[in-house]
């Protein structure tokens, strides 16, 4: 691969709750990420729409610091969190990551599973940990659940609870990552109603999805992401009207 | 509801039975056959009256009894101790060699070559060493007992065993609920006692339940030190007497504990659905 003079990465937007400047991270010799923008800003819900391997797991991924960035710039609030020198763990403290395969703890029940990380990180006495569990459980819906075992759910209800753990902590931002991908279509529904609920609630959230649909309805803005950046941005309306043909071929128009 | 079986059920359901017949009285009969043919070898061989005089003695049985329970004791509580300590040991070796952190390295090394040479070593050679070499040194502080040095040796040899089992049991614990844990803001620590360490635990449960059962057989071999335990005193008894029957008492003890402990544990496995009762490359039919 050949040497690529890397673009001057301007200064992150302070005002926005998530500021990516210039962002690029490789596999290997294979860009994933390639000198992307986006920003996120208080109270919005941002739709990252994209071809499978497009990069969009990858971003929400780097954003919480589960990967390495080769280069760029990822500001939560003005303070730059791809320094070295920043405590990745409490800046996933303040980050709720909702992963596709829900990713519950299979030893703990579904209290546990919303209580360890009040209780560790955010030190939280356990009264009080569980007083919120409970009632975070309430509002996806899975009051009376709390003592079940991830296994002993459904699939829609896993998911409803993995939300849940993200949401108990109050996060500054919430990344979802095709959280419906792994469910059968009766299911997928009630998770959408829920994450359209959280998204009322005022919680900023950057989700990925194919679910047109809930992008329509539900989204502030639209980026599709191709070849590693975000080809096209928009209102929700960019989906019935795209200005790209990369973003037309994609919705397969 | 309601079902009544349709002529073809039913007509399966015969031949199923006919089967299971067929099946049960084949092994009814080979298990016969075997039984038969194995006491008339033994009942009919030249020197079965003299063996069973100094094997099988109920006299000399009954005698030696007491010493023996009482060797078995000492036995139960270096299997109680050994298992304790090795297990103990074996995991925080266990986690010690997945840590990243830099200063530690010289101990990880360490640990990685302990494992190897004891995994390798045969215990009997670990036991002799131990037992004959330590005391060699003369150290005032070392306890020079047979007892104490013979359970150091199989606690040594244990340890490397569970820290192995432990370690398995680790690198099966998926990513993602590591990567789980971290997305939450858990520290390498937090995720390493609160979400690594439990799910290996009961990953390598059955693993570690036969590293259990097998340490109890092997508490017998620190009469080579001469610690009296069931063995040690069933050879004393057996050099005044030329009478072999407390080694048969010896090993009808130590059945007594290993094979309902085995029991209890395949019971326990079966229960937690990790059981391998059925046979092998077995579906429904």
């Amino acid at each position: 691969m050949t040497a690529q003079v890397s673009d001057v990465v301007e200064n992150p937007d302070a005002s926005a709750v998530l500021s990516v400047r210039g962002l690029r991270l490789q596999y290997g010799d294979r860009v994933v990420l390639d000198r992307l923008n986006l920003e996120v800003r208080e109270h919005e819900c941002v739709v990252l729409l994209g071809a499978s391997g497009s990069g969009k797991s990858t971003l929400l991924r780097a954003i919480d610091l589960l990967e390495d960035v080769q280069d760029g710039v990822i500001a939560l609030r003005g303070l730059d969190v791809t320094d070295p020198r920043v405590d990745a763990d409490a800046v996933r403290a303040r980050l709720g990551l909702v992963f596709q395969a829900f990713n519950l703890f299979g030893h703990l029940s579904v209290l546990d599973n919303l209580t360890l990380a009040p209780r560790l990180v955010h030190r939280l006495p356990r009264a009080a940990a569980e007083q919120a569990a409970l009632q975070m459980l309430e509002r996806v819906g899975l009051a009376g659940r709390e003592r079940a075992y991830p296994e002993q759910l459904s699939g829609g209800q896993q998911q409803r609870a993995a939300i849940a753990r993200a949401l108990v902590t109050s996060p500054d931002l919430l990344l979802l990552d095709e959280v419906t991908s792994a469910l059968d279509p009766a299911l997928v529904g009630e998770v959408l109603e829920l994450l359209a609920d959280v998204r009322a609630a005022g919680t900023t959230m950057l989700v990925a999805t194919h679910e047109l649909g809930f992008a329509r309805r539900v989204a502030d803005r639209v980026c599709f992401l191709h070849e590693g950046r975000v080809w096209e941005q928009g209102p929700p309306e960019i989906i019935d009207a795209p200005t790209t043909p990369e973003l037309a071929a994609f919705l397969g128009r | 509801m309601t079902w009544e079986p349709s002529p073809v059920a039913v007509e399966r359901e015969r031949y199923r039975s006919r089967r299971r017949r067929r099946s049960f009285l084949l092994a009814l009969g080979s298990t016969l056959v075997l039984v038969v043919a194995a006491v008339l070898v033994v009942i009919t061989s030249p020197g079965w009256e003299r063996t069973r005089s100094s094997f099988f003695d109920l006299d000399v049985a009954t005698e030696v009894l007491p010493g023996l329970v009482q060797g078995l004791w000492l036995n139960l509580r270096v299997w109680v101790l050994a298992v304790v300590i090795s297990l103990t040991l074996g995991l925080g070796l266990a986690i010690l060699r997945t840590t990243a952190y830099p200063v530690l390295f010289p101990l990880r090394a360490l640990v990685a070559a302990y494992v190897d040479i004891f995994r390798g070593l045969p215990l009997l050679l670990v036991l002799l060493l131990v037992g004959f070499g330590l005391p060699s040194l003369r150290l005032s502080w070392l306890p020079i007992d047979a007892v104490y040095l013979g359970t150091g040796a199989i606690v040594l040899t244990y340890t490397a065993y569970s820290a192995e089992i432990f370690r398995a049991g680790i690198g099966a614990v998926h990513p993602a609920q590591v990567t789980a844990a971290r997305a939450l803001g858990l520290t390498r620590a937090q995720t390493t006692r609160r979400v690594v360490v439990p799910q290996a635990i009961r990953n390598t449960t059955p693993a570690l339940l036969n590293t259990v059962v097998s340490l109890q057989k092997d508490s017998g071999l620190i009469s080579i030190l001469g610690a009296v335990d069931a063995i040690r005193a069933a050879q004393i008894e057996v050099t005044g007497a030329y009478n072999f029957t407390p080694y048969v008492v010896a090993g009808v003890l130590f059945l007594l504990i290993s094979i309902p402990l085995t029991r209890a544990v395949d019971a326990y496995s079966e229960r937690r659905g990790w059981g391998a009762t059925r046979p092998a490359a077995g579906v429904a039919r």
